[in-house]
């Protein structure tokens, strides 16, 4: 044996303590601090990657929540406005408000503010209704409101102009400078918090645009998607689990499961499009087909987060429960299923939160329809969150940028809140066996 | 509106149905006990003779409204459009769904007046049929509810397996959401065939599979330019493939794979606690609004990138801008991925390497990585099946020339834009232009399929290689 | 009943220990999982250590080449010295001391990779070899003192994982002996093998005896007859004996020695 094993004896004992030793070891250790930093540095890229994108939609978008108002000194004259004070007080005497000239109104009071009189953004007239249809005592009396403005002037008290670039290439005209220039010598305007954002819908105008019909319309499409796929997905992990007769059916079944969950998105609107529209003719662009639609995408997730959860759970509570007499539908809705709710939440907010910023199915059942109106039920026209900033993300008018990183804001927060909670929800009750 | 008056009423019905058998089952409980209350002699508790009686009352009711809510309105309109002459019939189905929704906005008030004297017409001819219809469809309900009901009452006995039955039953709607499952996925694949095999009837496949020409625009005059209409789609696979499947992953492997190795090997277990959640929270962000991103700040950064490097036809929606921000957004998915993989090598392995002396870059590179490279390979190739499916960032951010092009500063186009771009706005039903989406949409379905049937083979072999 | 091992080592007979460890202390967080061990481990000798489970002998093992520093709750506290230098010193190579102190697992643990290239992948690191026809010179005699070579000769491409258990132990072995340690650590080497493995696994441990210091735990009492010219018995954290094989098996000072080889707990 040791006759055989010549080489390695020849070789002797190796000198550690030889400079070509000592070197190479030098070198190893810096291979070793560069690999480490290199790793640092593609953790790094990722993080500043987000940084940046969440610092631009911050700047960019913080704005979107302001709008600035120009202030104008209103005579509620009866006559410009074309109503009969005395019937007023009568019967239908607010259909005749709602329904009085306070266009010719506007045009006749904008005149005050001289040079800058079309700065006043289309729809202004309809704060004139509101203050006046609030308190009609105001008819035929003098008060100050205060009105939105056009985009333009709205950005250019914004800051987010340059003044100092040449005038026919910073987007905003000479005229328009000078009105805005006169609106602040004037005093005449003001920014403030924009409520018409949180609560309105959509428009062609941004100063007016909101994102709650948006809201609404994700409100409707998850209640749907919800709906469907909660009780499908856990249900299905159920029989999947606990009842599934090994042999082809379950096979199919988790085979489809796991490729419906990696099949692109867009497929599913193809077949909300070619199945839901065209062959069920349920209703173009509404959140009843944009839920089901998103149901079916989600439910994957939420059948393979149930199963983990479900398979998680030892036997062993299941072998007490069947061992004082319970059937086996008893022990899984008494004992498995409550142990396994945490996992299963877990799971379901995460499809939900999927479901919440999907955009590319929707767009294929038309819930890219321009909705100006706050949808009053799942039938009808409605717009998504995610929707809403891919269309005004499209749109070539400025003033959309800000409302564009607003919405984003907007469904960051809720999309992170969600996804914390699944996170935290995943760490609290995350129970060893 | 009045079915859902019907649903309310058969729920309702069935509740008194659960009650009543409830009651039976507790007389006959306390007379079998006769004062001692003993197991045995009563074989189910009352609440399962109630819900015996109420499901067998409920099922047919439900089957019946659930079948008239989705055939019902199409039989009345069948019915009324037959009545008319055959003159006045709508010639084509677009014509017809215009008409009846019409008929119904007349009917629910929607709209004040008709445009359409026909549909002016029809209205309370309609909304009779269809409250007739309604009403019979409700009574038909109601009717099998009652027979349901009273024989299933009239079967509960001391000795009746009450419990056994609706327990089988339960296991049965258990099944049936199952197969919701395979439902879908043949929804969709007999969707995206039915479409595809009308569009190849049109378009040969041929042409569609190896065409180096795509210009689905079909003119509306003869002597337009591309006034025919092609349908090569090899640009629009070349281009999902370039944005998704190079420029992605040149970005998301070398980033995904470092942090991941960086988070398992390196990481102190308290900053791995923080920085996990966050790249999984970077897995949340819509992809909207990574498009946003992409067509609002990167895609200007590359187009002047490229103006600085002397391209003077530099494009604004270039293939690097969408292939960069995709790839950041795949980050966190590779790096799961690899972590999973990684932390699946046994520690033996990790130990059995650094006890010969091996640094740890030494054994994460020659030992780590090659044992979980099966896991990390499955795990890419999800990642590009995800990469080439994804949607928006190339809906906003890339282009719609489909052109065949290898440099990254130009603009090439993706079978999802391609898709988005052809079914939205106007839309011509039969049109080649519209049906050739579905058949993209068979392309890209069959594509991922693939790659993910052979990516999830792979990880699972690997993961019981280790087991 | 109770020598204070700080005081009074239980020194090797031979004149040179090769290992020497003195009030060695190790704690898993807050737990104590040595309690001031002092031994001395000769070269010409193979060392067991005894001991029931849980009794830290592995713990220890892992001391000797700074396997514990991959154990991120792991604290020691003490010194070890190799050839007197102290290997927790911070001028000591934790790299260089891996490859003098080489190790072999509970598990057979190959790398997936080939028979050959699991052997070459000590040299390779080290930079002991200068050519192909050099390592190959040191894979053959790497697998020939591990009794492997003529087993594997003609299929040294194939991957080191696909050999049955005993083959892939003695490959670790191989893979260890390869880069020429000083001593090999070798920890439960064969409590994942059948009989006739571990006969072989033992053979070659009495044929490295001499050449190398090997330490080797063990629960199996008669295996630790069998190979080793010393045993140390642990219990609860400490070294309660340490003396020739011969002495603890025939005649132990401590009772609780005595009690664990005469099979009363364990």
């Amino acid at each position: 044996m040791t006759a055989l094993a010549a080489p390695l004896a020849e070789r002797g004992p190796t000198d550690w303590t030889s400079t070509e030793m000592t070197q190479r070891i030098a070198r190893r250790y810096r291979a070793e601090r560069n690999f480490r930093r290199l790793g640092l540095l593609a953790l790094l890229v990722a993080a500043s990657f987000l940084a940046f994108l969440l610092f631009t939609i911050v700047r960019d978008g913080w704005t979107g929540f302001q709008r600035s108002e120009a202030r104008l000194e209103v005579v509620f004259d009866p006559a410009v406005l074309g109503v009969d004070p005395a019937a007023v007080g009568r019967a239908g005497g607010d259909r005749l408000l709602a329904t009085a000239d306070y266009p010719a109104l506007l045009l006749a009071t904008a005149a005050q503010l001289g040079p800058a009189a079309d700065t006043l953004s289309d729809a202004a007239w309809l704060d004139l209704r509101e203050t006046l249809q609030a308190d009609p005592t105001l008819l035929g009396q003098r008060a100050t409101i205060w009105v939105p403005v056009r985009s333009s002037i709205d950005l250019l008290a914004k800051g987010k102009f340059d003044l100092s670039a040449p005038s026919d290439s910073r987007g905003v005209s000479d005229e328009e400078v000078a009105d805005w220039r006169w609106l602040e010598r004037e005093n005449r305007l003001r920014t403030g918090f924009n409520g018409a954002f949180i609560s309105g819908a959509d428009s062609t105008e941004p100063e007016l645009a909101g994102i709650g019909g948006a809201a609404l319309g994700s409100l409707f499409t998850l209640a749907i998607t919800i709906a469907i796929a909660f009780p499908l997905g856990v249900l299905s992990a159920v029989w999947l689990e606990e009842f599934a007769p090994r042999g082809w059916l379950a096979d199919v079944i988790e085979l489809s499961i796991n490729n419906l969950a990696a099949v692109p998105s867009i497929i599913f609107g193809l077949l909300g499009l070619a199945f839901f529209l065209n062959i069920a003719g349920l209703p173009r662009s509404s959140p009843l087909v944009g839920g089901i639609t998103l149901a079916l995408m989600i439910m994957p997730v939420i059948v393979i987060a149930a199963r983990v959860a479900i398979k998680s759970v030892p036997p062993s509570i299941r072998d007490a429960a069947l061992g004082i007499g319970a059937s086996p539908l008893q022990v899984v809705f008494h004992h498995v299923l409550p142990l396994a709710l945490p996992g299963i939440m877990t799971g379901t907010i995460i499809g939900i939160a999927r479901a919440l910023g999907e955009t590319a199915p929707l767009l294929l059942i038309g819930m890219r329809a321009f909705v100006t109106d706050v949808p009053q039920g799942v039938t009808q026209s409605a717009t998504v969150l995610p929707m809403q900033v891919f269309l005004w993300s499209d749109d070539v008018q400025r003033g959309f940028v800000e409302k564009t990183s607003a919405a984003i804001l907007i469904l960051l927060v809720i999309l992170i809140a969600m996804n914390s909670l699944a996170i935290y929800l995943r760490n609290r009750f995350e129970r060893r066996w | 509106m009045r079915l859902l008056i019907a649903l309310l009423l058969v729920l309702g019905l069935a509740g008194l149905a659960f009650l009543a058998g409830r009651a039976r089952g507790e007389r006959m409980a306390v007379a079998a006990a006769g004062g001692n209350s003993r197991l045995g002699t009563i074989h189910s508790r009352p609440v399962h003779h109630g819900a015996y009686v109420a499901l067998l009352a409920l099922a047919p009711a439900l089957i019946v409204l659930a079948g008239w809510s989705l055939i019902g309105d199409r039989f009345v309109e069948g019915q009324l459009i037959g009545t008319l002459a055959p003159a006045e019939q709508p010639a084509s189905r677009n014509d017809r769904q215009a008409l009846m929704n019409e008929v119904r906005g007349l009917v629910s008030g929607d709209l004040p007046t008709a445009f359409n004297p026909l549909a002016a017409r029809l209205a309370p001819a309609y909304a009779a049929a269809s409250a007739n219809a309604d009403l019979l469809a409700g009574a038909l309900a109601v009717a099998l509810l009652c027979a349901g009901g009273l024989w299933g009452y009239s079967r509960l006995r001391p000795d009746f397996r009450a419990r056994n039955r609706v327990e089988r039953l339960v296991r049965a709607v258990l099944l049936l959401t199952s197969v919701v499952a395979i439902l879908t996925t043949f929804g969709i694949v007999l969707s995206l065939i039915f479409e595809s095999i009308r569009f190849f009837r049109l378009v040969s496949p041929v042409e569609f599979l190896t065409g180096l020409q795509w210009s689905p625009q079909t003119a509306l005059r003869a002597d337009q330019v591309g006034a025919s209409g092609a349908f090569g789609a090899v640009p629009l696979f070349w281009g999902t493939i370039f944005i998704g499947a190079i420029i992605a992953m040149a970005v998301a492997i070398p980033l995904g794979l470092l942090s991941a190795i960086y988070l398992t090997q390196y990481a102190d277990p308290r900053l791995r606690r923080w920085l996990k959640p966050m790249l999984e929270l970077l897995a949340g962000v819509p992809t909207v609004v990574y498009g946003f991103f992409a067509a609002l700040t990167v895609a200007p950064l590359v187009r002047s990138l490229a103006v600085a490097l002397g391209m003077t036809d530099a494009s604004s929606d270039s293939a690097l801008a969408a292939g960069l921000v995709m790839g950041i957004m795949i980050v966190p998915f590779v790096s799961s991925m690899a972590d999973d993989a990684l932390t699946a090598v046994p520690s033996s392995m990790r130990d059995g390497s650094l006890a010969m002396g091996a640094t740890m870059s030494e054994t994460v590179k020659k030992v780590m990585v090659p044992a979980a490279l099966p896991g990390i390979v499955g795990g890419v190739l999800l990642a590009v099946s995800r990469a080439i499916g994804e949607t928006m960032i190339v809906v906003m951010a890339a282009g719609l020339a489909a052109n065949l092009t290898a440099n990254p500063f130009s603009s090439v186009t993706t079978v999802t834009t391609q898709i988005v771009a052809l079914l939205t706005g106007d839309q011509e039903f039969d049109s080649a232009k519209t049906l050739s989406a579905f058949a993209l949409g068979l392309v890209l379905f069959i594509m991922t399929l693939i790659l993910n049937i052979y990516a999830l083979a792979v990880v699972k072999r690997y993961r019981e290689a280790y087991e | 009943m109770n020598p204070n091992p700080a005081q009074n080592p239980a020194i090797g007979h031979n004149q040179q220990p090769k290992m020497t460890a003195r009030g060695v202390n190790v704690f898993y967080g807050q737990k104590q999982a040595i309690k001031n061990v002092s031994i001395d481990v000769s070269s010409d000798h193979v060392t067991a250590f005894i001991g029931p489970s849980g009794c830290g002998k592995s713990t220890f093992l892992r001391c000797l080449n700074r396997m514990n520093d991959t154990v991120d709750s792991a604290r020691v506290e003490g010194d070890i010295a190799l050839d007197g230098q102290d290997i927790y010193a911070p001028q000591m190579d934790v790299v260089q001391l891996r490859a003098r102190v080489g190790m072999v697992f509970q598990k057979p643990n190959p790398f997936p990779k080939s028979i050959y290239e699991n052997v070459a992948y000590g040299p390779r690191l080290h930079g002991l070899a200068r050519s192909k026809a050099e390592m190959d010179a040191i894979v053959e005699s790497a697998l020939r003192r591990a009794g492997l070579w003529d087993e594997v000769k003609d299929r040294l491409s194939e991957s080191g994982t696909a050999m049955s258990g005993g083959q892939q132990q003695r490959l670790c072995i191989a893979r260890a002996i390869a880069v020429d340690p000083e001593v090999i650590l070798m920890d439960e080497p064969c409590s994942a093998l059948d009989p006739i493995a571990t006969a072989r696994i033992e053979e070659l441990i009495d044929e490295l005896r001499g050449r190398y210091a090997i330490v080797i735990v063990t629960h199996n009492m008669q295996q630790a007859a069998r190979v080793s010219q010393k045993t140390a018995f642990f219990h609860l954290g400490s070294l309660v004996e340490y003396d020739d094989t011969s002495t603890i098996f025939t005649n132990p000072r401590e009772t609780r020695t005595k009690d664990y080889i005469t099979g009363r707990y364990g």
